[in-house]
């Protein structure tokens, strides 16, 4: 008999092989009939950012230096392991695609149709000077209590 | 409950999903994809050319409740099987 479980993972990373690495997990546990929940803190909110930059006027210097000195999007994130200024990600990007592994953006995309819950630690959006309208759409937007609800939920909880 | 290769070959397939050229979770993702569109007790035949879907879709099948009935493994690809419960 079917089985409907559930999966939480908090993604804190803002790598592009671990932001890879959870989304594999998160859309495989999703097309294996489970309810997934993802929240996104610290780095890994970059991973949700959009490509182009809203006007946010009202930021301090401090969090505008933030805003630029971070990836702006999957396609800007660097790697865990073998980074070399920029390089990796691309030769990674093309092994990638030599493999037909989806891109982070069509993970995100697949995640969405999946309907996999993605939410956003306001606490650090608070912290690292990120607005609601820099992120994609589709997230929602909430605190540890919320995971931590989830997460009770779950019988897997992963932190990457 | 895996079936002979012989039964296999002769088992009327109602839908055939073709994942091949995906990579993981591409095959298990076409494989929700597909089993909508197939009556309960039909099979659904899964192609597949990431060999981690020899032991993904089985996965999948019991995750799921349904039976996976076996492989016939082609020249560059595979044929997995499954029946709807």
């Amino acid at each position: 008999m079917a089985q409907t479980d559930k999966k939480t993972i908090v993604l804190f990373s803002g790598d592009l092989d671990k932001v890879l690495a959870a989304f594999v997990i998160a859309n495989g546990a999703a097309a294996m009939g489970d309810d997934v929940t993802m929240f996104f803190t610290f780095w890994g909110l970059n991973a949700l950012r959009r490509d182009h930059k809203p006007a946010t006027p009202d930021k301090t210097p401090l969090q505008r230096m933030f805003a630029t000195m971070m990836p702006r999007g999957p396609k800007k994130l660097a790697m865990s392991r073998m980074n070399f200024a920029g390089a990796g990600p691309v030769l990674m990007k093309r092994m990638m695609r030599a493999n037909h592994v989806m891109s982070i953006d069509e993970m995100i995309a697949t995640a969405k149709e999946q309907e996999i819950k993605m939410i956003a630690c306001t606490m650090s959006m608070d912290v690292m000077g990120l607005r609601a309208e820099e992120l994609i759409d589709g997230l929602e937007f909430a605190g540890v209590a919320t995971y931590l609800g989830e997460a009770d939920e779950a019988n897997v909880n992963l932190f990457i | 409950m895996t079936i002979t290769l012989e039964e296999l070959r002769d088992v009327p397939v109602a839908v055939v999903v073709d994942a091949r050229g995906t990579s993981c979770p591409g095959p298990i993702l076409a494989a929700k994809k597909g089993i909508p569109a197939v009556a309960s007790g039909a099979v659904m035949e899964v192609m597949a050319t990431d060999s981690g879907t020899l032991k993904d879709l089985p996965a999948w099948c019991k995750k799921m409740g349904h039976d996976f009935l076996g492989v016939i493994e082609e020249p560059g690809y595979l044929r997995l099987f499954l029946r709807k419960v």
